[in-house]
Protein backbone atom coordinates (compact mmCIF):
# COMPACT_ATOMS: atom_id res chain seq x y z
CA UNK A 1 0.00 0.00 0.00
CA UNK A 2 2.50 2.24 0.65
CA UNK A 3 4.42 1.47 -2.13
CA UNK A 4 1.49 2.29 -4.49
CA UNK A 5 1.23 5.85 -2.42
CA UNK A 6 4.99 6.12 -3.48
CA UNK A 7 4.05 5.63 -6.35
CA UNK A 8 0.97 7.44 -7.13
CA UNK A 9 3.02 10.36 -5.67
CA UNK A 10 5.86 9.90 -8.20
CA UNK A 11 3.69 9.53 -11.02
CA UNK A 12 1.15 12.30 -10.11
CA UNK A 13 3.94 14.84 -10.10
CA UNK A 14 3.01 16.99 -13.06
CA UNK A 15 5.52 16.47 -16.18
CA UNK A 16 6.19 17.39 -19.56
CA UNK A 17 3.57 19.56 -21.15
CA UNK A 18 1.06 19.64 -17.55
CA UNK A 19 0.63 16.01 -18.42
CA UNK A 20 0.60 13.83 -15.51
CA UNK A 21 0.99 11.15 -17.78
CA UNK A 22 4.32 8.96 -17.51
CA UNK A 23 6.43 8.09 -20.25
CA UNK A 24 6.89 10.88 -23.13
CA UNK A 25 10.60 10.53 -22.77
CA UNK A 26 10.38 7.16 -23.64
CA UNK A 27 7.71 7.21 -26.42
CA UNK A 28 9.47 10.87 -27.88
CA UNK A 29 12.97 9.21 -27.87
CA UNK A 30 11.66 6.14 -29.52
CA UNK A 31 10.02 7.74 -32.35
CA UNK A 32 12.09 10.37 -33.17
CA UNK A 33 14.95 7.99 -33.11
CA UNK A 34 13.06 5.85 -35.48
CA UNK A 35 11.68 8.79 -37.66
CA UNK A 36 15.23 9.66 -38.34
CA UNK A 37 16.51 6.13 -38.84
CA UNK A 38 14.31 5.28 -41.36
CA UNK A 39 12.95 8.46 -43.20
CA UNK A 40 15.11 11.81 -42.33
CA UNK A 41 18.35 10.42 -42.43
CA UNK A 42 17.91 8.05 -45.76
CA UNK A 43 16.19 11.32 -47.36
CA UNK A 44 18.94 13.69 -46.72
CA UNK A 45 20.72 11.59 -48.79
CA UNK A 46 19.14 12.77 -51.81
CA UNK A 47 20.28 16.51 -51.04
CA UNK A 48 23.38 15.22 -49.30
CA UNK A 49 24.28 13.84 -53.19
CA UNK A 50 22.71 16.41 -54.72
CA UNK A 51 24.95 19.22 -53.03
CA UNK A 52 27.93 17.07 -54.52
CA UNK A 53 26.90 18.48 -57.93
CA UNK A 54 28.20 21.45 -59.76
CA UNK A 55 25.74 23.78 -61.04
CA UNK A 56 26.57 23.07 -64.74
CA UNK A 57 26.77 19.19 -64.84
CA UNK A 58 23.04 19.57 -62.35
CA UNK A 59 21.30 21.93 -65.32
CA UNK A 60 22.71 19.76 -67.98
CA UNK A 61 21.03 16.25 -66.75
CA UNK A 62 17.95 18.45 -65.38
CA UNK A 63 17.71 20.10 -69.07
CA UNK A 64 18.52 16.74 -70.78
CA UNK A 65 15.27 16.83 -73.47
CA UNK A 66 14.77 13.38 -72.29
CA UNK A 67 14.51 14.67 -68.73
CA UNK A 68 12.80 17.53 -70.00
CA UNK A 69 10.00 15.61 -71.92
CA UNK A 70 9.69 12.62 -68.86
CA UNK A 71 8.91 15.64 -66.62
CA UNK A 72 6.38 17.29 -68.61
CA UNK A 73 4.56 13.71 -69.31
CA UNK A 74 4.04 13.03 -65.60
CA UNK A 75 3.15 16.41 -64.98
CA UNK A 76 0.53 16.15 -67.66
CA UNK A 77 -0.34 12.36 -67.38
CA UNK A 78 -1.03 13.38 -63.28
CA UNK A 79 -2.77 16.53 -63.73
CA UNK A 80 -5.37 15.38 -66.14
CA UNK A 81 -5.68 11.94 -64.14
CA UNK A 82 -6.76 14.26 -61.03
CA UNK A 83 -8.97 16.42 -62.82
CA UNK A 84 -11.23 13.11 -64.28
CA UNK A 85 -10.47 11.87 -60.47
CA UNK A 86 -12.17 15.45 -59.04
CA UNK A 87 -14.87 15.05 -61.51
CA UNK A 88 -15.89 11.66 -61.34
CA UNK A 89 -14.85 11.28 -57.47
CA UNK A 90 -17.13 13.97 -56.87
CA UNK A 91 -19.98 12.63 -58.80
CA UNK A 92 -19.38 9.08 -57.06
CA UNK A 93 -19.10 10.50 -53.31
CA UNK A 94 -22.31 12.15 -54.13
CA UNK A 95 -24.04 9.24 -55.54
CA UNK A 96 -22.62 7.23 -52.36
CA UNK A 97 -23.85 10.27 -49.83
CA UNK A 98 -26.80 11.26 -51.21
CA UNK A 99 -28.74 8.37 -52.75
CA UNK A 100 -29.89 4.57 -52.17
CA UNK A 101 -29.97 2.00 -54.65
CA UNK A 102 -28.96 -1.53 -54.63
CA UNK A 103 -24.99 -2.81 -54.22
CA UNK A 104 -24.29 0.75 -52.67
CA UNK A 105 -22.29 -0.56 -49.76
CA UNK A 106 -20.62 -3.04 -51.87
CA UNK A 107 -19.58 -0.08 -54.33
CA UNK A 108 -18.67 1.80 -50.65
CA UNK A 109 -16.42 -0.82 -49.64
CA UNK A 110 -14.90 -1.40 -53.56
CA UNK A 111 -13.20 2.43 -53.80
CA UNK A 112 -10.71 1.51 -51.51
CA UNK A 113 -9.50 -1.18 -53.62
CA UNK A 114 -6.96 0.76 -55.14
CA UNK A 115 -5.38 1.56 -51.65
CA UNK A 116 -5.39 -1.97 -50.82
CA UNK A 117 -4.59 -3.88 -54.54
CA UNK A 118 -0.55 -4.28 -55.47
CA UNK A 119 0.19 -1.48 -57.69
CA UNK A 120 1.86 -4.03 -60.15
CA UNK A 121 -1.59 -6.34 -60.19
CA UNK A 122 -3.48 -3.05 -61.26
CA UNK A 123 -0.69 -2.74 -64.21
CA UNK A 124 -0.81 -6.05 -65.94
CA UNK A 125 -4.77 -6.11 -65.48
CA UNK A 126 -5.88 -2.35 -67.05
CA UNK A 127 -2.75 -3.09 -69.39
CA UNK A 128 -4.54 -6.36 -70.38
CA UNK A 129 -8.41 -4.21 -70.30
CA UNK A 130 -6.96 -1.29 -72.26
CA UNK A 131 -4.90 -3.45 -74.94
CA UNK A 132 -5.67 -3.58 -78.30
CA UNK A 133 -7.40 -7.00 -77.78
CA UNK A 134 -8.64 -6.31 -74.42
CA UNK A 135 -11.90 -6.02 -73.61
CA UNK A 136 -11.83 -2.25 -73.29
CA UNK A 137 -9.28 -2.04 -75.66
CA UNK A 138 -10.82 -3.65 -78.51
CA UNK A 139 -14.09 -1.71 -78.43
CA UNK A 140 -11.88 1.83 -77.99
CA UNK A 141 -9.97 0.70 -80.56
CA UNK A 142 -12.85 0.30 -83.31
CA UNK A 143 -13.60 4.41 -82.20
CA UNK A 144 -10.24 4.94 -83.41
CA UNK A 145 -8.79 5.50 -80.00
CA UNK A 146 -5.46 3.77 -78.73
CA UNK A 147 -4.79 3.79 -75.10
CA UNK A 148 -1.96 1.67 -73.95
CA UNK A 149 1.43 2.49 -74.86
CA UNK A 150 0.26 5.96 -75.23
CA UNK A 151 -0.35 9.31 -72.41
CA UNK A 152 -3.99 8.07 -72.32
CA UNK A 153 -3.10 4.92 -71.09
CA UNK A 154 -0.44 6.43 -67.88
CA UNK A 155 -3.45 8.35 -67.29
CA UNK A 156 -5.89 5.81 -66.98
CA UNK A 157 -3.68 3.41 -64.58
CA UNK A 158 -3.57 6.88 -62.39
CA UNK A 159 -7.25 7.36 -62.49
CA UNK A 160 -7.26 4.04 -60.98
CA UNK A 161 -4.79 5.13 -58.52
CA UNK A 162 -6.10 8.43 -57.00
CA UNK A 163 -9.33 7.60 -57.55
CA UNK A 164 -9.95 6.38 -53.82
CA UNK A 165 -8.11 10.02 -52.53
CA UNK A 166 -11.03 12.30 -54.14
CA UNK A 167 -13.39 10.45 -52.76
CA UNK A 168 -12.15 9.38 -49.44
CA UNK A 169 -11.48 13.31 -48.78
CA UNK A 170 -14.63 14.60 -50.91
CA UNK A 171 -17.32 11.97 -49.17
CA UNK A 172 -17.18 12.73 -45.00
CA UNK A 173 -17.56 16.57 -46.10
CA UNK A 174 -20.27 15.93 -48.22
CA UNK A 175 -21.85 13.83 -44.95
CA UNK A 176 -21.37 16.35 -42.45
CA UNK A 177 -22.77 19.07 -44.82
CA UNK A 178 -25.58 21.02 -43.40
CA UNK A 179 -28.62 20.72 -45.15
CA UNK A 180 -30.20 24.03 -43.21
CA UNK A 181 -28.54 26.08 -45.81
CA UNK A 182 -29.53 24.20 -48.78
CA UNK A 183 -33.44 24.76 -47.11
CA UNK A 184 -32.38 28.53 -47.05
CA UNK A 185 -31.47 28.60 -50.59
CA UNK A 186 -34.79 26.53 -51.62
CA UNK A 187 -36.87 28.77 -49.62
CA UNK A 188 -35.47 31.72 -51.63
CA UNK A 189 -36.18 30.08 -54.79
CA UNK A 190 -33.41 28.98 -55.59
CA UNK A 191 -33.14 25.63 -58.66
CA UNK A 192 -31.71 22.74 -57.79
CA UNK A 193 -28.90 23.09 -60.10
CA UNK A 194 -28.47 26.75 -59.00
CA UNK A 195 -28.49 24.74 -55.15
CA UNK A 196 -25.59 22.89 -56.29
CA UNK A 197 -23.52 25.49 -57.43
CA UNK A 198 -23.87 28.12 -55.39
CA UNK A 199 -24.38 26.51 -52.02
CA UNK A 200 -22.98 22.39 -52.16
CA UNK A 201 -20.16 23.23 -54.05
CA UNK A 202 -18.31 25.95 -52.29
CA UNK A 203 -18.88 23.67 -49.23
CA UNK A 204 -17.07 20.98 -51.16
CA UNK A 205 -14.71 22.79 -52.48
CA UNK A 206 -11.69 22.90 -49.97
CA UNK A 207 -12.17 19.21 -49.72
CA UNK A 208 -12.23 18.80 -53.67
CA UNK A 209 -9.28 20.61 -54.17
CA UNK A 210 -7.27 18.51 -51.60
CA UNK A 211 -8.02 15.40 -53.27
CA UNK A 212 -7.63 16.71 -56.53
CA UNK A 213 -3.34 17.80 -54.75
CA UNK A 214 -3.89 13.90 -53.23
CA UNK A 215 -4.27 12.22 -56.43
CA UNK A 216 -2.20 14.73 -58.04
CA UNK A 217 0.93 14.04 -55.81
CA UNK A 218 0.16 10.69 -55.89
CA UNK A 219 0.13 10.69 -59.88
CA UNK A 220 3.42 12.04 -60.31
CA UNK A 221 5.17 9.42 -57.84
CA UNK A 222 3.58 6.64 -59.36
CA UNK A 223 5.47 3.62 -60.88
CA UNK A 224 3.94 0.10 -60.37
CA UNK A 225 0.60 0.33 -62.60
CA UNK A 226 2.67 2.95 -64.67
CA UNK A 227 5.31 0.49 -66.45
CA UNK A 228 3.22 -2.05 -67.76
CA UNK A 229 0.66 0.34 -69.69
CA UNK A 230 2.81 3.28 -70.69
CA UNK A 231 5.22 0.75 -72.79
CA UNK A 232 8.06 3.15 -71.83
CA UNK A 233 9.46 5.07 -75.00
CA UNK A 234 11.84 7.68 -73.80
CA UNK A 235 10.23 11.14 -75.42
CA UNK A 236 6.64 9.80 -75.46
CA UNK A 237 5.69 7.73 -72.53
CA UNK A 238 8.32 7.68 -70.08
CA UNK A 239 7.29 8.77 -66.76
CA UNK A 240 9.93 10.59 -64.41
CA UNK A 241 10.23 7.54 -61.81
CA UNK A 242 11.02 5.18 -64.53
CA UNK A 243 13.64 7.57 -65.54
CA UNK A 244 15.21 7.18 -62.29
CA UNK A 245 14.74 3.41 -62.48
CA UNK A 246 16.78 3.37 -66.33
CA UNK A 247 19.36 5.55 -64.91
CA UNK A 248 19.64 3.75 -61.66
CA UNK A 249 19.57 0.43 -63.59
CA UNK A 250 22.83 2.18 -65.95
CA UNK A 251 24.55 2.94 -62.51
CA UNK A 252 24.23 6.63 -63.24
CA UNK A 253 23.46 7.24 -59.65
CA UNK A 254 24.53 11.18 -60.32
CA UNK A 255 21.76 11.16 -62.30
CA UNK A 256 19.06 9.38 -60.82
CA UNK A 257 19.98 11.66 -57.88
CA UNK A 258 19.36 15.04 -59.33
CA UNK A 259 15.77 13.77 -60.96
CA UNK A 260 15.21 12.19 -58.25
CA UNK A 261 16.12 15.71 -56.13
CA UNK A 262 14.06 18.15 -58.65
CA UNK A 263 11.11 15.28 -57.69
CA UNK A 264 11.10 15.71 -53.67
CA UNK A 265 11.21 19.64 -54.15
CA UNK A 266 7.72 19.24 -55.91
CA UNK A 267 6.87 16.91 -53.61
CA UNK A 268 7.68 19.07 -50.93
CA UNK A 269 5.52 21.90 -52.46
CA UNK A 270 3.10 19.59 -53.05
CA UNK A 271 2.43 18.42 -49.17
CA UNK A 272 2.86 22.34 -48.35
CA UNK A 273 0.15 23.18 -50.69
CA UNK A 274 -2.12 20.38 -49.25
CA UNK A 275 -0.97 21.04 -45.94
CA UNK A 276 -2.55 24.36 -46.28
CA UNK A 277 -5.86 23.17 -47.92
CA UNK A 278 -6.47 21.44 -45.10
CA UNK A 279 -6.12 23.61 -42.86
CA UNK A 280 -8.11 25.55 -44.10
CA UNK A 281 -10.50 22.95 -45.03
CA UNK A 282 -11.47 21.82 -41.21
CA UNK A 283 -9.64 23.60 -37.85
CA UNK A 284 -9.63 20.08 -36.37
CA UNK A 285 -6.47 19.03 -37.28
CA UNK A 286 -3.51 18.29 -34.19
CA UNK A 287 -2.44 21.37 -33.21
CA UNK A 288 -0.30 22.67 -30.68
CA UNK B 1 -2.13 15.25 -45.43
CA UNK B 2 -3.62 15.61 -42.42
CA UNK B 3 -7.17 14.83 -42.96
CA UNK B 4 -7.26 10.61 -42.54
CA UNK B 5 -8.13 9.58 -46.07
CA UNK B 6 -10.56 6.56 -45.19
CA UNK B 7 -14.17 6.47 -44.81
CA UNK B 8 -16.34 7.18 -42.12
CA UNK B 9 -18.77 5.08 -41.34
CA UNK B 10 -22.54 6.16 -42.57
CA UNK B 11 -23.85 9.56 -40.89
CA UNK B 12 -26.96 9.51 -42.92
CA UNK B 13 -29.73 6.31 -43.49
CA UNK B 14 -32.18 7.96 -45.25
CA UNK B 15 -32.66 10.03 -48.62
CA UNK B 16 -32.52 13.22 -48.53
CA UNK B 17 -35.91 14.90 -47.97
CA UNK B 18 -37.49 15.57 -51.15
CA UNK B 19 -37.51 19.17 -52.33
CA UNK B 20 -34.10 18.62 -51.21
CA UNK B 21 -33.51 15.72 -53.66
CA UNK B 22 -32.82 15.74 -57.92
CA UNK B 23 -36.00 14.23 -59.81
CA UNK B 24 -35.78 10.84 -60.03
CA UNK B 25 -34.72 10.61 -63.84
CA UNK B 26 -31.50 12.60 -62.89
CA UNK B 27 -30.64 10.64 -59.90
CA UNK B 28 -30.58 6.93 -62.04
CA UNK B 29 -28.55 9.34 -64.47
CA UNK B 30 -26.23 10.31 -62.27
CA UNK B 31 -26.00 6.36 -60.17
CA UNK B 32 -25.94 4.84 -63.57
CA UNK B 33 -22.55 7.32 -64.69
CA UNK B 34 -21.03 6.36 -61.81
CA UNK B 35 -21.74 2.71 -62.17
CA UNK B 36 -20.09 2.49 -65.69
CA UNK B 37 -16.99 4.99 -64.23
CA UNK B 38 -16.31 2.44 -61.35
CA UNK B 39 -17.11 -0.80 -63.73
CA UNK B 40 -14.56 0.47 -66.34
CA UNK B 41 -11.92 2.07 -63.53
CA UNK B 42 -12.15 -0.87 -60.75
CA UNK B 43 -14.73 -3.93 -61.40
CA UNK B 44 -13.61 -4.96 -64.64
CA UNK B 45 -9.70 -5.03 -63.47
CA UNK B 46 -10.23 -7.32 -61.21
CA UNK B 47 -12.22 -9.85 -63.40
CA UNK B 48 -9.98 -9.77 -65.84
CA UNK B 49 -7.23 -10.82 -62.90
CA UNK B 50 -9.60 -13.72 -62.78
CA UNK B 51 -10.30 -14.47 -66.44
CA UNK B 52 -7.30 -14.48 -67.40
CA UNK B 53 -5.47 -16.29 -64.15
CA UNK B 54 -8.14 -19.27 -65.19
CA UNK B 55 -8.28 -18.94 -68.98
CA UNK B 56 -5.81 -22.26 -69.52
CA UNK B 57 -7.36 -24.24 -66.75
CA UNK B 58 -6.87 -25.27 -63.00
CA UNK B 59 -4.21 -26.82 -63.76
CA UNK B 60 -2.42 -24.17 -65.43
CA UNK B 61 -3.32 -21.84 -62.06
CA UNK B 62 -2.27 -24.42 -59.75
CA UNK B 63 1.03 -24.98 -61.28
CA UNK B 64 1.56 -21.06 -61.32
CA UNK B 65 0.84 -20.73 -57.78
CA UNK B 66 2.65 -23.52 -56.44
CA UNK B 67 5.99 -23.80 -58.22
CA UNK B 68 9.01 -23.19 -56.38
CA UNK B 69 9.62 -19.80 -57.07
CA UNK B 70 6.57 -18.69 -56.37
CA UNK B 71 6.44 -20.29 -53.10
CA UNK B 72 9.62 -18.40 -52.57
CA UNK B 73 8.49 -15.18 -53.51
CA UNK B 74 5.64 -15.32 -51.18
CA UNK B 75 7.92 -16.95 -48.15
CA UNK B 76 9.66 -13.35 -48.74
CA UNK B 77 6.78 -11.30 -48.81
CA UNK B 78 5.58 -12.72 -45.84
CA UNK B 79 8.40 -12.51 -43.58
CA UNK B 80 8.84 -8.99 -44.95
CA UNK B 81 5.09 -8.09 -43.32
CA UNK B 82 5.80 -9.88 -40.14
CA UNK B 83 8.96 -7.60 -39.95
CA UNK B 84 7.80 -4.35 -40.86
CA UNK B 85 4.38 -4.35 -39.52
CA UNK B 86 5.19 -4.79 -35.75
CA UNK B 87 8.34 -2.17 -35.85
CA UNK B 88 5.92 0.51 -38.05
CA UNK B 89 2.79 -0.39 -35.33
CA UNK B 90 5.42 0.55 -32.51
CA UNK B 91 6.53 3.55 -33.91
CA UNK B 92 3.20 4.39 -34.56
CA UNK B 93 2.25 3.81 -30.90
CA UNK B 94 5.05 5.09 -29.61
CA UNK B 95 4.40 8.68 -32.13
CA UNK B 96 0.99 8.61 -30.92
CA UNK B 97 1.15 8.84 -27.09
CA UNK B 98 4.15 11.15 -27.50
CA UNK B 99 1.70 13.75 -29.51
CA UNK B 100 -1.72 13.07 -28.31
CA UNK B 101 -1.07 12.82 -24.41
CA UNK B 102 1.86 15.77 -24.30
CA UNK B 103 1.43 19.14 -25.30
CA UNK B 104 5.42 20.77 -27.05
CA UNK B 105 6.20 22.90 -29.76
CA UNK B 106 6.70 21.72 -33.37
CA UNK B 107 3.72 19.11 -33.44
CA UNK B 108 2.33 19.87 -36.70
CA UNK B 109 6.00 19.94 -37.91
CA UNK B 110 6.10 16.11 -36.59
CA UNK B 111 3.14 15.40 -38.61
CA UNK B 112 4.11 16.80 -41.67
CA UNK B 113 7.19 14.76 -41.24
CA UNK B 114 5.25 11.11 -40.66
CA UNK B 115 3.69 11.80 -43.31
CA UNK B 116 6.56 12.72 -45.82
CA UNK B 117 6.85 8.97 -47.12
CA UNK B 118 3.22 8.82 -48.60
CA UNK B 119 4.53 12.17 -50.56
CA UNK B 120 7.38 10.47 -51.90
CA UNK B 121 7.37 7.92 -55.02
CA UNK B 122 8.52 4.48 -54.34
CA UNK B 123 11.38 4.69 -56.68
CA UNK B 124 12.99 7.75 -54.95
CA UNK B 125 12.27 5.18 -51.67
CA UNK B 126 14.45 2.25 -52.97
CA UNK B 127 17.24 5.20 -54.67
CA UNK B 128 17.94 6.91 -50.89
CA UNK B 129 18.89 3.38 -49.76
CA UNK B 130 20.81 1.85 -52.77
CA UNK B 131 22.62 6.02 -51.91
CA UNK B 132 23.44 4.58 -48.33
CA UNK B 133 24.01 0.64 -48.78
CA UNK B 134 24.80 0.58 -52.14
CA UNK B 135 28.35 -0.72 -53.40
CA UNK B 136 28.67 2.77 -54.43
CA UNK B 137 27.25 4.33 -51.86
CA UNK B 138 27.94 5.95 -48.23
CA UNK B 139 28.34 2.95 -46.49
CA UNK B 140 29.08 0.36 -49.73
CA UNK B 141 32.94 -0.03 -48.80
CA UNK B 142 32.27 -0.66 -45.29
CA UNK B 143 29.44 -3.27 -45.49
CA UNK B 144 31.70 -4.66 -48.13
CA UNK B 145 34.48 -5.57 -45.51
CA UNK B 146 32.28 -6.96 -43.11
CA UNK B 147 30.48 -8.82 -46.50
CA UNK B 148 27.12 -7.96 -45.18
CA UNK B 149 24.77 -7.28 -48.49
CA UNK B 150 21.92 -4.75 -47.85
CA UNK B 151 20.97 -3.87 -51.39
CA UNK B 152 19.89 -6.14 -53.38
CA UNK B 153 19.24 -8.43 -50.67
CA UNK B 154 16.18 -9.06 -47.69
CA UNK B 155 17.43 -6.74 -45.56
CA UNK B 156 17.18 -4.30 -48.21
CA UNK B 157 13.67 -5.18 -49.11
CA UNK B 158 13.02 -4.68 -45.17
CA UNK B 159 14.38 -1.37 -45.10
CA UNK B 160 12.45 0.05 -48.16
CA UNK B 161 9.35 -1.48 -47.36
CA UNK B 162 9.51 -0.02 -43.82
CA UNK B 163 10.35 3.26 -45.42
CA UNK B 164 7.20 3.16 -47.55
CA UNK B 165 4.63 1.99 -45.18
CA UNK B 166 6.06 4.00 -42.22
CA UNK B 167 3.03 6.37 -41.85
CA UNK B 168 0.30 4.06 -42.06
CA UNK B 169 -0.06 2.59 -38.14
CA UNK B 170 0.45 6.45 -36.82
CA UNK B 171 -1.38 8.19 -38.75
CA UNK B 172 -4.76 6.04 -38.28
CA UNK B 173 -3.83 6.58 -34.16
CA UNK B 174 -3.24 10.49 -34.14
CA UNK B 175 -6.81 11.29 -34.85
CA UNK B 176 -8.45 8.91 -33.22
CA UNK B 177 -6.22 9.00 -29.84
CA UNK B 178 -6.96 13.49 -30.33
CA UNK B 179 -10.69 12.54 -30.33
CA UNK B 180 -10.40 10.34 -27.43
CA UNK B 181 -8.21 12.71 -24.86
CA UNK B 182 -6.47 11.70 -22.38
CA UNK B 183 -9.14 11.83 -19.26
CA UNK B 184 -9.43 8.36 -18.79
CA UNK B 185 -5.56 7.80 -18.82
CA UNK B 186 -5.29 10.71 -16.33
CA UNK B 187 -7.69 9.05 -14.14
CA UNK B 188 -5.91 5.66 -13.75
CA UNK B 189 -2.85 7.50 -13.22
CA UNK B 190 -4.31 9.59 -10.07
CA UNK B 191 -5.07 5.94 -8.62
CA UNK B 192 -1.97 5.19 -9.19
CA UNK B 193 -1.63 3.23 -12.44
CA UNK B 194 1.73 2.72 -13.78
CA UNK B 195 2.35 3.98 -17.15
CA UNK B 196 2.61 0.19 -18.68
CA UNK B 197 -1.14 -0.64 -16.63
CA UNK B 198 -2.14 2.69 -18.31
CA UNK B 199 -1.51 1.70 -21.63
CA UNK B 200 -2.34 -2.31 -21.60
CA UNK B 201 -5.57 -1.75 -19.60
CA UNK B 202 -6.83 2.14 -20.63
CA UNK B 203 -5.84 2.74 -23.88
CA UNK B 204 -4.89 0.14 -25.61
CA UNK B 205 -8.53 -1.49 -25.35
CA UNK B 206 -9.58 1.61 -26.40
CA UNK B 207 -7.40 2.20 -29.44
CA UNK B 208 -7.85 -1.28 -30.53
CA UNK B 209 -10.18 -1.00 -34.13
CA UNK B 210 -7.87 1.82 -35.15
CA UNK B 211 -4.33 0.51 -34.62
CA UNK B 212 -6.16 -3.34 -35.72
CA UNK B 213 -7.21 -1.12 -38.94
CA UNK B 214 -3.74 0.65 -39.31
CA UNK B 215 -2.07 -2.55 -39.26
CA UNK B 216 -4.22 -4.06 -41.89
CA UNK B 217 -3.16 -1.35 -44.40
CA UNK B 218 0.33 -1.61 -43.03
CA UNK B 219 0.09 -5.38 -44.04
CA UNK B 220 -1.17 -4.59 -47.30
CA UNK B 221 1.30 -2.23 -48.68
CA UNK B 222 3.97 -4.20 -47.08
CA UNK B 223 3.12 -7.24 -49.10
CA UNK B 224 2.20 -5.61 -52.20
CA UNK B 225 4.96 -3.01 -52.15
CA UNK B 226 6.00 -2.71 -55.72
CA UNK B 227 7.94 0.12 -56.78
CA UNK B 228 10.72 0.57 -53.61
CA UNK B 229 11.17 -2.67 -53.51
CA UNK B 230 11.64 -3.62 -57.01
CA UNK B 231 14.82 -0.78 -56.83
CA UNK B 232 16.78 -2.33 -54.03
CA UNK B 233 15.78 -6.36 -54.96
CA UNK B 234 18.27 -7.12 -57.48
CA UNK B 235 15.30 -9.28 -58.84
CA UNK B 236 17.21 -12.57 -58.16
CA UNK B 237 14.98 -15.67 -58.69
CA UNK B 238 14.04 -17.85 -55.61
CA UNK B 239 16.01 -15.38 -53.05
CA UNK B 240 15.18 -11.46 -53.67
CA UNK B 241 11.90 -11.91 -55.34
CA UNK B 242 8.90 -10.69 -53.31
CA UNK B 243 5.15 -11.69 -55.40
CA UNK B 244 5.09 -8.27 -56.76
CA UNK B 245 8.01 -8.77 -58.36
CA UNK B 246 7.73 -12.29 -59.13
CA UNK B 247 3.99 -11.14 -61.02
CA UNK B 248 6.00 -8.94 -63.04
CA UNK B 249 9.20 -11.45 -63.93
CA UNK B 250 6.28 -13.55 -65.54
CA UNK B 251 4.77 -11.07 -67.22
CA UNK B 252 7.69 -9.74 -68.86
CA UNK B 253 8.72 -12.86 -70.08
CA UNK B 254 4.78 -13.79 -71.74
CA UNK B 255 3.83 -15.92 -68.78
CA UNK B 256 0.68 -14.29 -68.88
CA UNK B 257 -1.38 -17.44 -67.04
CA UNK B 258 1.03 -17.61 -64.72
CA UNK B 259 1.20 -14.37 -63.89
CA UNK B 260 -2.37 -13.43 -63.42
CA UNK B 261 -2.36 -17.02 -61.50
CA UNK B 262 0.55 -15.54 -58.97
CA UNK B 263 -1.20 -11.45 -58.92
CA UNK B 264 -4.93 -13.40 -57.83
CA UNK B 265 -3.67 -14.67 -54.74
CA UNK B 266 -2.30 -10.24 -54.08
CA UNK B 267 -6.03 -10.12 -55.19
CA UNK B 268 -7.27 -12.21 -52.43
CA UNK B 269 -5.24 -10.12 -49.86
CA UNK B 270 -6.36 -6.85 -51.01
CA UNK B 271 -10.33 -8.73 -50.71
CA UNK B 272 -9.08 -9.65 -47.27
CA UNK B 273 -7.76 -6.12 -46.35
CA UNK B 274 -11.29 -4.50 -47.48
CA UNK B 275 -13.25 -6.60 -45.45
CA UNK B 276 -11.06 -6.45 -42.38
CA UNK B 277 -11.85 -2.92 -42.73
CA UNK B 278 -15.44 -3.05 -43.32
CA UNK B 279 -15.48 -4.91 -39.76
CA UNK B 280 -13.20 -3.02 -38.36
CA UNK B 281 -15.28 0.16 -38.96
CA UNK B 282 -18.65 -1.73 -37.84
CA UNK B 283 -16.98 -1.91 -34.69
CA UNK B 284 -15.74 1.03 -34.28
CA UNK B 285 -19.39 2.21 -34.93
CA UNK B 286 -20.72 -0.06 -32.45
CA UNK B 287 -18.35 0.73 -29.85
CA UNK B 288 -18.58 4.06 -29.92
CA UNK B 289 -22.15 4.26 -30.29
Amino acid sequence: MAEREKESRVKGRRGKGGSVLPGFGLSMGFAMTYLSLIVLFPLSMIFLEAAAFDWRSFRDVILDPRVVASFRISFLTAFLAAAVNAFFGLLVAWVLVRYRFPGRRLIDGLVDLPFALPTAVAGIALTTLYAENGWVGGLLKELGIKVSFTPLGITVALVFIGLPFVVRTVQPVLEELETEVEEAAVLLGARRLQVFFRVILPGLLPSLLTGFALAFARGLGEYGSVVFISGNMPMKTEIVPLLIMTKLEQFDYPGATAIAAVMLIVSFLLLLVINVLQWQASRRVISD
Amino acid sequence: MNSKVSALPDARTQEQPRHLAEPAAVRWLLIGIALVFLGLVLVLPLLVVFAEAFRKGLAVYWAAVSEPDALSALQLTVLTAAIVVPLNTLFGLAAAWAMTKFQFRGKQVLVTLIDLPFAISPVIAGLIFVLLFGTRGVFGPLLEAVHFKIIFAFPGIVLATLFVTFPFVARELLPLMQTQGSAEEEAAASMGATGWQIFWRVTLPNIKWGLLYGMILCNARAMGEFGAVSVVSGHIRGQTNTLPLHVEILYNEYQFAASFAVASILVFLAFVTLVVKHVVERKHKTQSI
